[in-house]
C-alpha cells in the first residue's frame, strides 16, 4: 500500500515538477519543507478524486439530458430529493475532511516543532528581522550579524527568531520550510534543518511597501566545518556593527549584503519577554507596569506554541 | 498642503485620465442640457424610490466599476507579463493593485448582487417594493458616493497603496503617509453604511412582505440565499465600520490602536478586517449559488432537487462563515492549536458546499436542459468553481498553508472561487432578468460569444497562477528577474486577460445591439421560468403586482401555468398605496461624498459643516410627514391593458 502510494505521489511530482526544473515547493531541501511538499501531494490525490466525481457527473448530466437528443414532448418528473442520496454525499465528504485533519494536525504539529530527526540536537539560535526592505540575521551566540544572506549549517536544528523593525513581513525560504510573519511587537519561531549544502532563495512574501519585490536574500546551507570557518573568518575581519551603523541600516531602502562582527541585540532587542510589544516604557506608573510583564509572559508562551 | 502634491502629478497615464474625467464631466451636463433631459433625470432616476430603478443604477455602476478595476488588471497582467518591465514602477503598480481589490470586491461584485437583489427580490415573494423604499436609495447613494470618492483617488491625493486588506503598520502614517489610505478608511465607510442598511432592508422585506401563502419554505431558492446575506451583513459589517473608525482615529486623529508603539497592536486590525473580510467572501457568493440555483431549474425544467438541504446547506454555511477568519494568517505565529481549530473549521465548509454542488448535478439529472446564455454560465460554474474550492480545501490545511501564503497559487485560488462563483452568477443572472427589466431579451448568438471568451480566457488566464505559485512567485511583487523563470508563464496569463476584456467588451457591446435591434418580448415569462416575478407583465409596472398572488407551495407560478389556473384571486382592481419619490437620499449622498473628502484631507471646518447638513437632512426626515400616494384603480388598468393588451 505504501509503495503504491509512493509510486503515485512520485509519478505526480513528476507531472508538476517537469522532471529537470521541479517547481519549488516539491524541490524540499530539508525534513520541514519536505513535510509539508508530502502533506500537498496528498492533499492534491484527494483532490483529484473528488473533482474526478464531480465532472464525470457532470459530463453525464449534460450528455445524457440535453433537450436535443430528447423527445420534444419528453417532460421532467418532479423530484424532491433523496434521503440516501443526500447522506452520501454528506457522509463522505465528512470523513474526507476528517482525514484531511489529521493530515494536517500531524504535519503542522511536525514543521511547528524541531524537526524529529534532530529532537536532541541543540538549535542553531538566528534572529532574522525585517526593515525596509531588507533582512538582518543576528547570530547571538557566535555574536556575528548579517545583512541580506544568512548562512547555516546543514545537519543541525535552527531556529529563525522573527521580528519586524516596520510593516509586517512574512519569512519565507520555500525549499527548507514553510513562513511565518516577523511582527514589530512580538516574536515568532520558524523551526527547520537543511540537509543539502547548497544556495536557497529567501524572500519576504508579505507585501510591505514600494521596494518589497526586492526583499529577497540568500540562504546558504554549509558543511558544519565550512560554517565554523566561516564564523571564525567574520569575527576576525568584519567591523563592529555600532548603534549608529544599525540606525542607518533601518533607513527606508535597498541594501547589498553586509557583515559584523557584533550584534544589535544589544542596544535593540528582539521584542521577547520584558521587550515584547504592549510594554510601555520604563516609566509607566506601577499598574500599568504589572499589568503588561503578565502580557508579555503570555506573549513568551506564544512563541513556543 | 500645496497643489502639485494636491493633484497627482508625473504620470502620462494619470494626466490622460484627468483630462478624460474633465471631458466627461463637461459632456454629461452638457448633454443633459442639450436633450432637455435634466428633468427626466431628476424625476425617474436621481430622486426614485423604485427598488426596480435603484437595481437597474446599482447594476450600471457596478459595469462602470467592472471596467475600471477591469483596466487595473489588465495594467497588473501587463507589468508582469515579461521580467524587469518599467511599465509601472512600484509604487503605482501598489496603489493599482489596492484599488483593484477594493473596486472588484467592494464596488463591483457587491452592488452588482446588491442590484439584482433589489429588482429581483420584491417580484419573487409578491411584494410591491422593499420595506423601507427611502432607506434603500437612502443605501444605494450612499454606496455610489462612496465608490466616486475612492474613485477620485486616483487623480487627487493619490490612492490607497497598502493592498485591499490595508494590514496595519504598513497603512499606518508611518508607512503610507499620502492621503490614499485616508481615502480607503472614508469611502469605505460611507459605502459600508449604505450596505449594512440595506442588509436591514432586505431581512424586513423578505421576513414581513412575503405574498399570502409563501411559508419561508416556499420561498425561491433566491430569496433565500438573500435572507441569509441579509443576516450575514447584519452580522459583519459592523466589524468593519468599527475597524475602520479605528483607523481613522489612528491616522488622522493620533490614536495608537494598531500602532507599533504604545501598546498598539498590528494583529488588532488583521484580525477585525478578516472577522468581517471572510463573511463578506459568501455575502458575495451566496447570493451567486442562489442566481444558479433559479437559472439550472428554469433551464432544466425541473424543481430544485433537494429543496430542504440547499436552505440548510447554506445556513450551515453562514454559521461557519463567522468561524474561519483566522485561515486567513496561519502565518501570525498562533501556533498549533489554533491553526488546527481554523483549518479543521474551514474545511468544514466544504461539506455543505459540496452538498450543494451534487444536488445542483441531481437537479440536471432526467432534467430537459437547454443551452441559453445564461445557463451557459450557470453551467460552467459548476466544474470551474469545484477547482476553486478543492484548491480552497488544500489551502485550509495549516501546514500545507505555510507554503501557499501570499504566493500566486492563492491569488489563483480565490479568483477561482470568485469569477464563476460571483461574476459568472451576476452575470447570469443579468442576462435571465434583463427581460423583466427592459422588455427585451439580450441577443443569444453575442452573448454565447461572450460566453465562451469569458470562460476560457479566464482559465488561461488563472490557471497558470497556481503553477506559478508552487514555483514560490509571491503576490503584489510588481517586477522579477528573469532568472526566476515566471516569465512565460505571466505572459500566457498576459493573454488570457486580453481575452478575458474581448469577451467582456462582447458582453457590453450586446447590451447595446440588443437596445436598438432585439425584438421585444410580450410574454412576461420568456424562459418559461418557475417564480413570481415572470407573472408579472414586462418591463413590469412601478406597483408589480396589479393584484397580490397568493402562493400555495414552492414554484407556485409553475404549477399555475401547468393547470392553466390564476395565483390572484377574482375581483377588480383596488388602489395600491406606494412611496413617492424624494430627493433627500441623492442630496444626503452627496454631502456624505464632500464630507468624506473634506475629512480625507483633514479640513476640518468645511468637513463640520458638511457633517452638521447631513444631521441636518436626518433632523427634517425626522419632522417630515410622508404618506406615499396611491395609484387609481382607472390608472392601473391603462397600465396593465397596455402591457398584457398584446398577449395572445
Amino acid at each position: 500500500m505504501k509503495k503504491k502510494w509512493l509510486l503515485i505521489s512520485s509519478f505526480l511530482l513528476m507531472i508538476l515538477s517537469g522532471c529537470d526544473n521541479p517547481l519549488l515547493i516539491f524541490d524540499p531541501k530539508g525534513p520541514q519543507a519536505q513535510t509539508i511538499s508530502d502533506t500537498i501531494l496528498f492533499s492534491i490525490l484527494m483532490m483529484a478524486g473528488i473533482l474526478f466525481v464531480v465532472y464525470v457527473l457532470f459530463a453525464f448530466m449534460l450528455v445524457k439530458y440535453r433537450s436535443s437528443k430528447l423527445a420534444a414532448d419528453y417532460e421532467p418528473p418532479h423530484e424532491e430529493g433523496s434521503k440516501w442520496l443526500e447522506i452520501t454525499w454528506i457522509s463522505i465528504p465528512i470523513i474526507i475532511v476528517v482525514i484531511l485533519s489529521v493530515v494536517t494536525v500531524r504535519s503542522t504539529v511536525d514543521v511547528e516543532n524541531t524537526p524529529k530527526a534532530y529532537a536532541n540536537e541543540k538549535p542553531l539560535i538566528v534572529y532574522a528581522s525585517s526593515s525596509n526592505w531588507k533582512w538582518h540575521f543576528s547570530y547571538p551566540e557566535e555574536g556575528i550579524e548579517t545583512v541580506n544572506y544568512v548562512n547555516i549549517p546543514e545537519d543541525r536544528p535552527i531556529e529563525f527568531k522573527l521580528y519586524s523593525y516596520g510593516p509586517i513581513t512574512s519569512f519565507w525560504i520555500p525549499q527548507l520550510a514553510g513562513q511565518k510573519y516577523a511582527m514589530s511587537d512580538m516574536v515568532t519561531t520558524i523551526h527547520l534543518a537543511a540537509d543539502t549544502p547548497g544556495s536557497y532563495m529567501g524572500k519576504n512574501s508579505n507585501f510591505s511597501g514600494k521596494d518589497f519585490a526586492h526583499m529577497e536574500f540568500e540562504a546558504q546551507v554549509l558543511t558544519a566545518k565550512q560554517y565554523d570557518e566561516w564564523v571564525q573568518d567574520v569575527k576576525e575581519t568584519a567591523p563592529m556593527l555600532t548603534e549608529a551603523e544599525f540606525n542607518h541600516l533601518l533607513e527606508p531602502g535597498i541594501l547589498g549584503r553586509k557583515t559584523y562582527r557584533s550584534t544589535h541585540l544589544g542596544f535593540s532587542p528582539a521584542p521577547e519577554g520584558e521587550h515584547a510589544g504592549h510594554q510601555h516604557e520604563k516609566n509607566a506608573d506601577m499598574d500599568m507596569g504589572t499589568m503588561h510583564e503578565n502580557d508579555s509572559t503570555i506573549h513568551g508562551e506564544h512563541q513556543n506554541n | 498642503m500645496k497643489w502639485d502634491e494636491f493633484f497627482v502629478t508625473g504620470e502620462p497615464m494619470i494626466y490622460a485620465a484627468m483630462v478624460s474625467i474633465v471631458l466627461v464631466s463637461i459632456a454629461i451636463p452638457a448633454g443633459l442640457t442639450y436633450f432637455k433631459k435634466w428633468g427626466y433625470l431628476w424625476r425617474e432616476w436621481l430622486t426614485t424610490v423604485d427598488h426596480k430603478k435603484i437595481g437597474v443604477m446599482y447594476i450600471i455602476a457596478a459595469l462602470l466599476m467592472l471596467f475600471r478595476g477591469g483596466v487595473d488588471a489588465l495594467l497588473m497582467r501587463a507589468q508582469t507579463a515579461v521580467p524587469n518591465n518599467g511599465l509601472l514602477d512600484g509604487q503605482h503598480y501598489n496603489e493599482i493593485f489596492t484599488t483593484h481589490g477594493i473596486i472588484m470586491i467592494l464596488f463591483m461584485a457587491m452592488p452588482f448582487i446588491i442590484g439584482l437583489m433589489n429588482v429581483v427580490v420584491p417580484l419573487q415573494i409578491g411584494a410591491r417594493d422593499v420595506a423601507f423604499p427611502r432607506l434603500n436609495a437612502v443605501s444605494f447613494w450612499l454606496f455610489f458616493f462612496g465608490a466616486m470618492l475612492l474613485n477620485i483617488s486616483f487623480v487627487i491625493g493619490g490612492s490607497p497603496d497598502a493592498g485591499w486588506s490595508a494590514y496595519f503598520p504598513l497603512a499606518s502614517l508611518e508607512f503610507s503617509p499620502t492621503v490614499g489610505n485616508n481615502y480607503y478608511s472614508l469611502a469605505l465607510q460611507i459605502a459600508g453604511i449604505g450596505t449594512l442598511m440595506t442588509g436591514i432592508n432586505f431581512l424586513v422585506t423578505i421576513l414581513k412582505m412575503r405574498a399570502p401563502g409563501m411559508k419561508l419554505m416556499k420561498m425561491p431558492m433566491f430569496t433565500w440565499s438573500i435572507l441569509i446575506t441579509s443576516v450575514i451583513i447584519i452580522f459583519a459589517f459592523p466589524v468593519l465600520t468599527v475597524a475602520l473608525a479605528l483607523m481613522m482615529l489612528d491616522r488622522q486623529f493620533g490614536t495608537q490602536f494598531f500602532a507599533m508603539q504604545n501598546g498598539g497592536m498590528d494583529m488588532l486590525w488583521a484580525n477585525l478586517f478578516w472577522v468581517w473580510g471572510h463573511p463578506e467572501v459568501y455575502i458575495v457568493i451566496l447570493p451567486a449559488f442562489g442566481i444558479y440555483s433559479e437559472i439550472i431549474a428554469t433551464f432544466a425544467r425541473k424543481n430544485l432537487y433537494g429543496y430542504k438541504s440547499m436552505v440548510y446547506s447554506m445556513v450551515v454555511i453562514s454559521l461557519l462563515s463567522f468561524l474561519v477568519w483566522v485561515h486567513h494568517f496561519y502565518t501570525m505565529g498562533h501556533g498549533v492549536m489554533v491553526n488546527s481549530v481554523f483549518s479543521i473549521t474551514t474545511m468544514a465548509i466544504s461539506v455543505p458546499t459540496g452538498v450543494k454542488i451534487f444536488n445542483w448535478l441531481f437537479t440536471l439529472r432526467r432534467g430537459k436542459i437547454s443551452f441559453t446564455t445564461p445557463m451557459l454560465y450557470a453551467l460552467a460554474f459548476i466544474p470551474i468553481f469545484t477547482i476553486g474550492g478543492v484548491t480552497g480545501v488544500m489551502l485550509a490545511m495549516a501546514s500545507a498553508d505555510y507554503q501557499y501564503h501570499n504566493t500566486m497559487f492563492l491569488v489563483a485560488h480565490f479568483h477561482y472561487v470568485l469569477i464563476p462563483g460571483t461574476v459568472f452568477g451576476v452575470i447570469a443572472g443579468f442576462h435571465y432578468w434583463f427581460p423583466k427589466v427592459f422588455g427585451f431579451k439580450l441577443n443569444e448568438r453575442l452573448g454565447k460569444w461572450a460566453f465562451w471568451f469569458i470562460a476560457i480566457s479566464f482559465n488561461i488566464t488563472f490557471f497558470p497562477l497556481f503553477i506559478l505559485g508552487l514555483n514560490g512567485m509571491t503576490r503584489r511583487m510588481y517586477t522579477y528577474s528573469e532568472s526566476t523563470g515566471y516569465g512565460p508563464l505571466n505572459m500566457l496569463s498576459m493573454v488570457g486577460a486580453v481575452g478575458l476584456t474581448i469577451g467582456f467588451i462582447l458582453l457590453v457591446y450586446n447590451i447595446y445591439w440588443s437596445t436598438r435591434y432585439q425584438p421585444r418580448e410580450v410574454t412576461g415569462d420568456p424562459w418559461d421560468a418557475r417564480s413570481l416575478e415572470w407573472s408579472t407583465p414586462s418591463p413590469v409596472p412601478e406597483y408589480n403586482f396589479a393584484k397580490t398572488p397568493v402562493v400555495d407551495k414552492l414554484d407556485a407560478f409553475w404549477f399555475a401555468k401547468k393547470e392553466g389556473k390564476s395565483l390572484t384571486e377574482e375581483g377588480d382592481y383596488e388602489p395600491i398605496h406606494m412611496p413617492n419619490n424624494n430627493g433627500q437620499p441623492f442630496i444626503m449622498g452627496v454631502a456624505f461624498f464632500f464630507f468624506g473628502f473634506f475629512m480625507v484631507f483633514s479640513w476640518w471646518l468645511p468637513a463640520i459643516i458638511a457633517g452638521m447638513f447631513i444631521l441636518g437632512t436626518m433632523a427634517y426626515r425626522t419632522f417630515e410627514q410622508d404618506h406615499g400616494h396611491y395609484v387609481t384603480v382607472e390608472e392601473i388598468e391603462r397600465t396593465e391593458n397596455a402591457l398584457r393588451g398584446e398577449k395572445k
